[in-house]
């Protein structure tokens, strides 16, 4: 073959190679720059209770989950029955109620369960835009110390679940003692 | 400057025993954090009169909201978009501005949340070389086969030398008998 051919071949096998590649690629591939760091500081009311106030230091002490949810988000339903198994397991998972009404959200919680250790209400995304939210469901997972070691945008599913959040929180409670 | 707690993530690490010392500071830094959010209370629409204080801080604010991306509508800006984020984006571009801080601590504050993702104009860095150079890059390869096709042409012009009965042969094609 000449190189006439052999050239453009090549060229176009490249693009095609690298748009493959593209393709496979492993979605939501929104950055999130907050891995590695400690967890945002907020203060918040507590769902349960308007008079009690949530901060970070509340969320940390533990390898622990942190899931952004609202009654209104279709497919936080979806990962709730996660949250109820992984509570159930001992591993304390914190959320915030995000763009939310408190009645709602408490109805919310008293029809599918309610796994979660501590709730910060965020009616006005204040805490959201700190931790970098972009839409419910996301889920964060600290270790001990307070840092962010993974973010999950969109819904868990089993997969998820099994293959990273599982493994890394029995790898970072390893770690811790 | 109080408001510089907001900037940047707490970047302590704790001790368990420090842990009620910090805990009581980071109170107290986000009892002002949250006097300082408390400013306009709620999201910015779209189109929204606002007051600044000079003309330096209008024009900051209408700059910078031209040139972040609302990270939930990723084709739209922060300024056109009615995504609810895009609202709280706005609020806070707003807040911060009017408080004094400068055009490159805004940036930074939205970076270190949403990732350089948040840019519409992204910075000139490693990751992105490739998107800034291509163009160029594209420039270069198309003017290298240009150059290669022209040079072709004119081998092939000067290689004309056709012998007697060839030049004859050519002049009745093309008289066309």
């Amino acid at each position: 073959m000449s190189k006439r051919i052999v050239i453009p071949l090549a060229l176009a096998l490249g693009v095609l190679g690298l748009l493959y590649v593209g393709l496979q690629m492993e979605d939501g591939g929104l950055p999130s720059p907050l891995v590695g760091k400690p967890a945002p500081p907020f203060e918040l009311e507590s769902l349960h209770d308007p008079e009690e106030r949530l901060t970070e230091a509340d969320f940390i002490g533990q390898v622990a989950i942190v899931n952004v949810w609202a009654s209104w988000c279709d497919s936080c339903r979806l990962e709730h029955q996660h949250w109820r198994a992984l509570a159930q397991r001992g591993t304390p998972i914190y959320s915030f109620n995000y763009r939310d009404r408190r009645e709602q959200a408490l109805r919310y919680l008293e029809v599918f369960g309610d796994p979660f250790e501590k709730i910060a209400f965020d009616p006005q995304a204040d805490a959201g835009l700190e931790w970098g939210v972009y839409a419910t469901p996301e889920t964060y997972v600290l270790d001990a110390e307070g840092i962010i070691r993974y973010k999950h945008i969109g819904p868990v599913d089993a997969r998820v679940i099994q293959e990273k959040i599982l493994p890394l929180i029995e790898e970072l409670e390893a770690g811790q003692s | 400057m109080i408001g510089r707690a907001l900037l940047r993530p707490a970047q302590h690490h704790r001790a368990p025993g420090a842990l009620a010392g910090l805990r009581a500071l980071g109170a107290v830094l986000l009892l002002l954090a949250g006097v300082l959010v408390a400013a306009p209370a709620t999201a910015i629409s779209i189109g929204q009169p606002l007051e600044f204080e000079t003309e330096a801080q209008r024009e900051q604010y209408y700059t910078l909201v031209r040139e972040l991306r609302c990270t939930v509508c990723q084709t739209e800006t922060i300024y056109e978009s009615p995504a609810p984020l895009a609202a709280d984006m706005r609020r806070r571009v707003y807040q911060m501005t009017i408080e004094g801080y400068s055009k490159n601590e805004v940036i930074e504050f939205m970076t270190h949340r949403y990732g350089d993702f948040v840019r519409y104009r992204p910075p000139l860095q490693f990751n992105t070389a490739l998107l800034w150079v291509s163009p160029f890059l594209l420039l270069v390869v198309g003017g290298v086969a240009w150059l290669q096709v022209v040079r072709r042409r004119q081998q092939m012009a000067a290689h004309s030398d056709l012998t007697e009965s060839e030049r004859r042969a050519l002049e009745r094609f093309r008289r066309g008998d």
